[in-house]
């Protein structure tokens, strides 16, 4: 094919990616700005979102709509009952403390859900057709409209939430100074809880829209955990435009270097961009010196 | 204090004297195993696992192996090589089995080798990769069917039936692929073909639109992808998604109803050559391997409520030789080894054995069938 079609699709293939990594990096740095925890436990509810979906379409037999809304719930509860159960509990142990202990509730969830669920992989049904699109003679499908307008709708959802309602305000004001903001009489705690939920329905959201794509299985929250923490480190941690910028670049770079360079050094994309940031810029490409986190 | 210990250590020994006395009525053959039950591999192990499992529960109802019951330890080697070798080291050590069947998978295979070599115990893998069985180890036999057949039965195809010579490989970064790999290369001479794209895949990897784009509207006339589950049904749906219009081939690591249900409509069409088991039911009467296939495929489903694949036909196969060679020479490693050597037109699940001194794979061309997914279905290619 000539070559512009090749260049279109590897974009179309490296931003729908990208908007999935944009998602899930969201989930790590909206948990990271009110409570200063990296939340390696973000990937784990992707694949709790697709996981969800697969049971409750194929054994329980929910129908489409109220499946989507109930595995969007049950993935909240678990991170509700995660934060209520792990973090909140130590109080205020230092972050480090706190990683340490994201990163062994993901394995927790994850050797949970392989009991449950088996360890299987799992296909399920697109949202709407799996036939081709055609655009500029390259192809996407209509599963990749869905996670583009959904990936947009969360923007625009968080955007409005952080700058015009309370809730929303009250996080960002934790996010700048914890101290002031119990000052002022806001329940610091339960913004914490709030982060947790958020990030977690953002999180299965993204694990919903991707799984006909993928397909799931209960491993599937590794990799795109990392990626999604990629995405984050290169948008500097904030719940902005940067992390979702970080992800899509992150796509686009896989893509376009799988395409042109090797396949073999996919992976390895992903993980010299983190490291050349942490490096160089550990504010990530979009922060300022310092950190605004929201 | 030291009475009341006196008569501890005496009635323990009583006891132990009573067990042992029991047990040497008749005891029981140890066999170990090693698979991959949990980890990447596991839909190797699992289906292995319960098979040996099966095949063993019921030779011994059946009375077990000259009057004496076989006993199967397993250990699950999570697809680590360092798992497998503790657990190899365990089983001739501690539990002092007679003959190992397993590993899974290839590395982990290739890393307990020289241990069984060492030790004397005879192994049958249920691993694919050539370099098991080639060069000739004394000690190691396998049952899962070389790459290298699998190989030359898609390129013999390609070659006499559609007249194919340029071909795009696909190959996922792992042993399976590799080696798999290695002799889509080493074998495409031979068969007039000619690679024209070699790319790679991650076994965790989700979308290959970026390898397949290249070759929209290039020289290949075929693509060969060669992985497991799931990323050939990854491929499979890249491909459609694409409007890719020639034909896909598949490997046999594939050849389960899951690769089906995962691609979906985008199976339709594809080609991989399969051990018999899938098409059990297809296959003529008149079919030597007929009657083992219908008796797995039964047995398993009745007992475990999927249909046996051919994955756990490798520790049926393992089972049923170690059977074989027992039954005639007796449980001594040496004896075992030996009689497995000797074992001459065995039909079982993965094909027709004939082992050899020279060829502890045992297997030929026609261990292999070439399937076609016709409507979600397997079909055989004519």
């Amino acid at each position: 094919m000539d070559p512009f079609e090749e260049i279109i699709q590897y974009a179309l293939s490296g931003l729908s990616n990208g908007a999935i990594y944009a998602l899930i990096g969201y989930g790590f740095a909206t948990i990271y700005s009110s409570t200063g925890i990296i939340n390696f436990a973000q990937g784990e509810f992707v694949m709790l979102g697709g996981m969800l979906m697969m049971f409750l379409l194929t054994v329980a037999s929910v129908p489409f709509l109220p499946a989507v809304f109930l595995a969007i719930a049950v993935s909240t509860a678990v991170g509700l009952a995660f934060e209520r159960l792990a973090i909140r509990p130590l109080g205020n142990a230092a972050p480090l403390r706190l990683i340490i202990i994201t990163i062994g509730a993901s394995i927790f969830i994850r050797g949970a859900a392989m009991l449950i669920w088996g360890k299987d992989t799992h296909a399920i049904p697109a949202f709407t057709g799996s036939e081709p699109l055609y655009i500029f003679g390259a192809t996407i499908l209509p599963q990749h409209l869905w996670i583009f307008a959904i990936t947009v709708l969360i923007l625009i959802a968080s955007k409005l939430f952080f700058n015009y309602s309370i809730a929303g305000k009250a996080m960002r004001a934790c996010s700048f100074n914890r101290q002031a903001a119990c000052l002022v009489g806001i329940d610091v705690r339960k913004m914490v809880l709030f982060s947790f939920m958020i990030s977690s329905a953002v999180g299965s959201m993204a694990g919903i829209i991707i799984a006909p794509l993928t397909m799931t299985s209960y491993d599937v929250g590794v990799m795109l955990g990392i990626k999604g923490f990629c995405a984050a480190i290169i948008g500097g941690m904030g719940t902005g435009a940067g992390t979702i910028i970080g992800g899509l670049l992150l796509g686009l770079l896989e893509a376009f270097g799988a395409g042109l360079i090797s396949a073999s050094y996919k992976d390895a994309i992903a993980f010299i961009i983190l490291l050349l940031i942490l490096f160089i810029r550990p504010q990530g490409i979009f922060g300022s010196a310092e950190i605004d986190r929201v | 204090m030291l009475k009341a210990l006196r008569w501890f250590v005496v009635s323990a020994g009583l006891l132990s004297l009573v067990l042992s006395g029991t047990a040497l009525a008749a005891p029981p053959i140890k066999i170990g195993a090693l698979f991959s039950i949990t980890g990447g591999a596991s839909f190797l192990g699992e289906p292995e696992r319960n098979t040996a499992e099966m095949v063993v529960k019921q030779i011994n109802a059946a009375g077990g192996i000259k009057g004496r019951e076989l006993q199967l330890i397993t250990y699950d080697t999570q697809g680590d090589a360092t798992k497998a070798v503790q657990a190899a080291t365990k089983l001739i050590k501690e539990d002092k089995v007679s003959a190992i069947i397993g590993p899974s998978i290839t590395g982990d295979t290739m890393a307990i080798i020289p241990i069984v070599e060492k030790a004397q115990i005879p192994l049958i893998s249920c691993a694919a990769g050539i370099k098991i069985t080639e060069p000739v180890k004394k000690w190691v036999f396998k049952t899962a069917q070389n790459d290298s057949l699998a190989v030359a039965k898609i390129y013999d195809y390609l070659q006499k039936q559609r007249k194919i010579s340029r071909v795009a490989i696909l190959t996922v970064s792992d042993s399976f692929g590799s080696s798999g790999r290695e002799q889509l290369v080493k074998q495409a001479k031979s068969f007039g073909i000619q690679i024209v794209s070699d790319d790679t895949y991650g076994p965790k990897d989700t979308d290959m639109t970026a390898q397949l784009t290249k070759l929209r509207g290039g020289k290949a006339q075929a693509i060969i992808c060669w992985g497991t589950n799931p990323g050939p049904a990854v491929v499979a749906r890249n491909v459609k998604q694409l409007g890719l219009r020639i034909p896909l081939f598949m490997s046999h690591g594939v050849s389960s109803k899951k690769f089906i249900e995962l691609a979906g409509d985008a199976a339709n069409g594809i080609i991989l050559p399969s051990g018999h088991v899938i098409v059990a039911n297809l296959l003529p009467k008149s079919d030597k391997q007929k009657k083992s296939l219908m008796a797995f495929t039964n047995s398993y489903k009745k007992l475990y409520g999927t249909e046996g694949d051919h994955f756990g036909g490798h520790a049926w196969d393992a089972v049923m030789l170690l059977k074989g060679a027992i039954e005639r020479g007796g449980d001594s490693p040496a004896a075992i080894r030996d009689e497995l050597e000797k074992t001459r037109n065995f039909s079982g699940i993965g094909g027709i054995f004939n082992f050899s001194p020279s060829d502890h794979a045992g297997l030929t061309i026609d261990a292999f069938e070439l399937v076609e997914v016709k409507n979600k279905k397997w079909a055989l290619v004519k």
